[in-house]
C-alpha cells in the first residue's frame, strides 16, 4: 500500500481487499468487553478538520483511541486558521508536533495531496471538496459485502448530486475495483460533462433502474443546490430522484438501501424508507469506524510489520 | 561590456531569420550596413557564429505588477526578464494598483520603463473605469498622453456587458485603437478552477466551459464587424475559439488574436497533482486544444505569440489549489517554448517566428511605425516630455530621419518602432538565439522577482544569447548587461 490513502485510485484490488479484510477482523474488537488494541500506542494521529463534520472526525477519533494512539483534534473554528494562516504553516507545525498520521477534511479539492506534500506522516483523506472521500467508499464495499456477501458482481446505483459529490466519485472507483456494475442515475446538471469517461454507466431515470439493482445509494442534495438552476424546484427533484417507499417496493427482495448521511429526510430518501430493513444507514456508521481502524493499522502498523502485530494482538 | 547606444557593434556571422550566415553592423541605434565581411572599423565585436537573428521580440500582454504589487514584479524587474527571453519591447496590462485607467497611471509606467531601460515598455490602459466593467476609462486621454496607449484591455476580467463592449470598439476608432478582450462570459466561469472535461470531473474541481471563451469571442467578432473597429482576443486557449476567429477572419473583419507559450505546449492533465503552479486564467486546455492552437498559429489565424506573464509570490501558488492566485511566468521562456512547440514539429520557420513574435504584435500594438511612431527623447529631456502630441510623429518609414518636432522637446533618435526587418535603416532590435543547445529551467536563476514558472525543471531547447535595443546591447552571453 502506499504510505499516504488519497484517492483509490491509490489503491489496487489486493490493496482494497486487504483494507477490509483487516477491517472484518477488527469489527470484532467491537464486540469485545474491552475494545482496544494497543497496537499503535505511542503513536500520534492528527484529526484537521476544516469543514464542520462531526460524524467523520468522531468516527476517526474512535478508530485511533480504539487502536491506543494519541489523538489531536484540529478543528479550523477558533484555530490559527480563523487567523489567516496558511494550509502550509498548519501542515508545518503540526509535523514539528510529530504527527504520524494526519486526517484531513478540507473544503478544497487537492487539499490533502498537497498537505502529503509538506508532512512526513501518512495522509489521509477523509473528504477533499468534490474530489474523494476514500475512507466513506471502503465503509459502503464493507457494509455491501457484509449484507449481501460479495460486491463482485453487483448491480449498484448511485442517485443524486454526482457533480459535486466526492462520495460518488470514490464509490465509482473502488465498487469498480472490486467487480461491481455501478449506474449512476441524476437529473443531467448534475452529473460531469464528460462523466462518459467514467468507468460506469449513466441513466437520467431511476424507476427502471431499481427493479435490478442490489444496491441503491442515495446521495445528499446540498441546500446551495437547491437555488441554482440545477433543478427546478424541490418538490420535483424528490418526485424524479427521491427514493419513496412506492419506489423501494420495485426493488429485488434482498436489495439494500444506502445512504452516506447526513440525509435530507423528505428530499432523496423518504422517512420510512431510511428506517426501513433495507437500509444499512445506521450500520454504515458503526462500520465506519472499523474500516478507518483498518486504515489506520495499515498505514501506521501494518506496513513496517506485515500482518503480526495483528495477528499478535488478538 | 555595456556599452551605449554611440557604441557601434559588429554582429559577425548571425543568421538572419535562420537563413544564411550575414554581418550587421548596428551604430547611432540603427542597423546601418548588412552583408558579408564588413569591416569593423572600430566597433565592438560580437561573434555570433550559428546564431539566428530575430528582430527585437514583442510581447502584446505582460503583467509587470508596477505599481502596487511590487512583491510580485517591478518593471524593472519584468524588463530584465524581458531582455533576456529576447524581448524588446513589452505591453504591460493595466490591472495594477491603481489601475492604469488614467493618462497619469499609464505615463507613470511609461516613465518606470525608459528608467528600467531594459526594454521599451507599452502601457495597455483599462477599458472601464477600475476595471469595474460599469463605465469606460478616459481612454482618449491614455491615447494622448506621453504613453500614447493604443491599446485598452480589461485584462483579467471579460468586458461582458455588450453595450459596454459596443461603445469601447466604437469610440476607440479615433484615435486607432484596439480593444483587447479577456474573453470569458462570467456567469459561465463562476467559481471555475480548471478546463471543464474530463480532468474537471476526475479531479473535483468546478469545470471551466471551453464555450464560456467562445461566446464572447464570437459576440465581439460580431460586434467589430458592426462597427467596424479593431478586436484583439486575448490568449485564445480552445480549438473552438481558433474556429471562430478563423470564420471573422475570412469574412474581412478587422480580428486579430493570440496565444501564450503555455497554451502551446501544455495540458490539462497537469492539474492532476493539484500543483497551483499550473492554475492559469484561461486554463490549460486539452491536447485537441494545443494542437488546434498550434495549427492556428502555424496557419496565421492566431497572429501572435504574447507571455500573459503573470508573476505571483511564492505564498499565492504555494497553497491548496482552489485559494490560489492565476498565472504563470513567462517572458523568460517564451522564445524557447515556442521553438520546441512550433519549431520543431516543423509548424514555424524562423521567419515565421519572427512574423508571430515581433512583427505581428508590434503591428498589433501600433508599435510598427505604420501610423507614425515616437522618437527617443533626448537623455537629459527624459523627464520633461510631458504631453506627447501627435505632431512629433516621424515619417513612418522607421529610417533615422532628422525628425519633425511637434513639441520641441526632442532631438531627432531612432524612432521607438519595433517589428522591422533586419535590413539597414531598421532600428537595432534584435534578439540573438542559439537553437543548438538545451537546457534546463531553473527558475532560481530568472530575473523576474517571481518564481511561478510551470517550466521549473523541464529540459528546453535554446538560449536567448544577446538582446539589443536600439543598437545597445541589454543582454550579451545570456546575461544582463547591468
Amino acid at each position: 500500500m502506499n504510505r499516504h490513502l488519497i484517492s483509490i485510485a491509490d489503491l489496487n484490488r489486493d490493496d482494497a481487499l486487504l483494507i477490509l479484510d483487516t477491517a472484518e477482523e477488527l469489527a470484532q474488537v467491537a464486540d469485545r468487553p474491552i475494545r482496544k488494541l494497543p497496537t499503535l500506542r505511542g503513536r500520534t494521529v492528527v484529526n484537521l478538520f476544516f469543514e464542520d463534520s462531526t460524524r467523520t472526525r468522531i468516527s476517526f477519533e474512535a478508530a485511533a483511541k480504539r487502536l491506543s494512539a494519541d489523538v489531536i483534534n484540529f478543528s479550523a473554528k477558533g484555530s490559527s486558521v480563523a487567523k489567516g494562516e496558511s494550509l502550509k504553516d498548519t501542515a508545518l507545525t503540526l509535523e514539528a508536533m510529530g504527527a504520524d498520521a494526519v486526517v484531513i477534511r478540507h473544503a478544497a479539492s487537492g487539499a490533502a495531496h498537497r498537505l502529503a506534500g509538506w508532512v512526513r506522516g501518512s495522509v489521509v483523506n477523509a473528504g477533499d471538496g468534490m474530489h474523494e472521500h476514500p475512507t466513506q467508499a471502503l465503509l459502503d464495499a464493507f457494509t455491501i459485502r457484509r449484507r449481501l456477501g460479495r460486491i463482485d458482481g453487483l448491480a449498484v446505483t448511485i442517485v443524486g448530486d454526482v457533480l459535486h459529490s466526492r462520495v460518488a466519485r470514490s464509490n465509482v472507483l473502488l465498487l469498480r475495483l472490486l467487480g461491481a456494475d455501478v449506474t449512476l442515475v441524476a437529473p443531467p446538471t448534475l452529473l460531469p460533462v464528460a462523466v462518459s469517461s467514467w468507468p460506469c454507466e449513466v441513466s437520467y431515470d431511476l424507476d427502471s433502474l431499481l427493479p435490478k439493482s442490489d444496491v441503491v445509494m442515495m446521495l445528499r442534495v446540498q441546500a446551495e443546490r437547491m437555488n441554482a438552476a440545477y433543478f427546478p424546484t424541490v418538490r420535483e427533484y424528490s418526485r424524479r430522484y427521491g427514493l419513496d417507499a412506492d419506489r423501494m417496493q420495485t426493488l429485488p427482495e434482498h436489495a439494500i438501501v444506502m445512504h452516506p448521511g447526513p440525509m435530507n429526510r423528505g428530499v432523496e430518501i423518504a422517512a420510512d424508507v431510511a428506517d426501513s430493513a433495507r437500509s444499512t444507514i445506521v450500520e454504515q456508521v458503526a462500520n465506519g469506524v472499523s474500516v478507518r481502524m483498518a486504515v489506520l493499522y495499515l498505514l501506521l502498523g501494518g506496513a513496517q510489520a506485515g500482518g503480526s502485530q495483528l495477528e499478535a494482538a488478538r | 561590456m555595456t556599452g551605449d547606444g554611440a557604441q557601434p557593434w559588429l554582429i559577425r556571422g548571425a543568421r538572419l531569420l535562420g537563413g544564411p550566415a550575414t554581418d550587421l553592423l548596428l551604430a547611432d541605434g540603427l542597423i546601418v550596413e548588412a552583408g558579408t565581411g564588413i569591416s569593423a572599423r572600430g566597433a565592438q565585436v560580437l561573434d555570433a557564429d550559428g546564431l539566428i537573428a530575430l528582430p527585437g521580440l514583442v510581447d502584446l500582454h505582460a503583467h509587470l505588477r508596477e505599481p502596487g504589487r511590487e512583491d510580485a514584479e517591478t518593471v524593472q524587474t519584468g524588463t530584465a526578464a524581458a531582455a533576456l527571453g529576447g524581448f524588446t519591447a513589452v505591453h504591460a496590462m493595466a490591472n495594477t494598483d491603481p489601475v492604469a485607467d488614467t493618462a497619469g497611471v499609464v505615463e507613470q509606467i511609461w516613465r518606470l520603463g525608459r528608467q528600467a531601460g531594459h526594454c521599451d515598455v507599452q502601457p495597455v490602459g483599462a477599458v472601464t473605469a477600475g476595471l469595474a466593467g460599469s463605465r469606460l476609462a478616459e481612454l482618449g486621454a491614455m491615447a494622448d498622453s506621453a504613453a500614447r496607449v493604443r491599446i485598452f484591455s480589461d485584462d483579467g476580467r471579460c468586458v461582458s456587458d455588450a453595450v459596454l463592449m459596443r461603445r469601447a470598439l466604437e469610440y476607440v476608432k479615433a484615435f486607432d485603437g484596439v480593444i483587447a478582450q479577456h474573453a470569458q462570459e462570467p456567469r459561465l466561469t463562476e467559481g471555475a478552477q480548471v478546463n471543464e472535461g474530463e480532468v474537471s470531473g476526475r479531479v473535483g474541481l468546478t469545470g471551466w466551459p471551453a464555450v464560456a471563451e467562445e461566446a464572447i469571442i464570437a459576440r465581439d467578432c460580431l460586434l467589430a464587424a458592426h462597427v467596424g473597429s479593431a478586436l484583439h482576443v486575448c490568449h485564445v486557449s480552445t480549438a473552438g475559439s481558433v474556429e471562430i476567429i478563423r470564420w471573422a477572419k475570412s469574412k474581412g473583419w478587422r480580428v486579430t488574436a493570440e496565444v501564450t507559450p503555455h497554451h502551446l505546449l501544455l495540458t490539462d492533465e497537469l492539474v492532476a497533482g493539484y500543483d497551483p503552479v499550473y492554475k492559469v486564467n484561461p486554463p490549460l486546455r486539452t491536447a485537441a486544444d494545443v494542437a488546434a492552437l498550434r495549427q492556428g498559429l502555424a496557419d496565421g489565424t492566431i497572429d501572435c505569440v504574447a507571455t500573459d506573464h503573470a508573476p505571483h509570490p511564492v505564498e499565492e501558488k504555494d497553497t491548496e489549489w482552489q485559494v490560489a492566485a492565476f498565472g504563470m511566468t513567462g517572458l523568460e521562456t517564451a522564445l524557447r517554448v515556442v521553438h520546441q512547440a512550433m519549431v520543431q514539429p516543423g509548424l514555424l520557420d524562423w521567419a515565421g517566428v519572427a512574423d508571430r513574435m515581433s512583427v505581428r504584435p508590434a503591428a498589433i500594438g501600433r508599435l510598427d511605425g505604420a501610423a507614425g511612431a515616437v522618437r527617443v527623447p533626448a537623455a537629459g529631456h527624459a523627464h520633461s516630455s510631458g504631453r506627447q502630441a501627435g505632431g512629433t510623429h516621424g515619417s513612418g518609414s522607421g529610417t533615422h530621419g532628422s525628425g519633425t518636432h511637434g513639441g520641441g522637446s526632442y532631438e531627432a533618435g531612432p524612432a521607438l518602432v519595433h517589428g522591422r526587418p533586419l535590413i539597414p535603416g531598421s532600428p537595432a532590435n534584435l534578439a540573438l538565439y542559439d537553437e543548438a543547445t538545451r537546457s534546463v529551467v531553473d527558475p532560481t536563476m530568472h530575473a523576474s522577482r517571481s518564481r511561478n514558472t510551470p517550466f521549473s525543471g523541464v529540459e528546453l531547447p535554446g538560449r536567448v544569447q544577446a538582446t539589443f535595443l536600439r543598437g545597445r546591447p541589454t543582454v550579451l552571453d545570456g546575461k544582463l548587461t547591468r
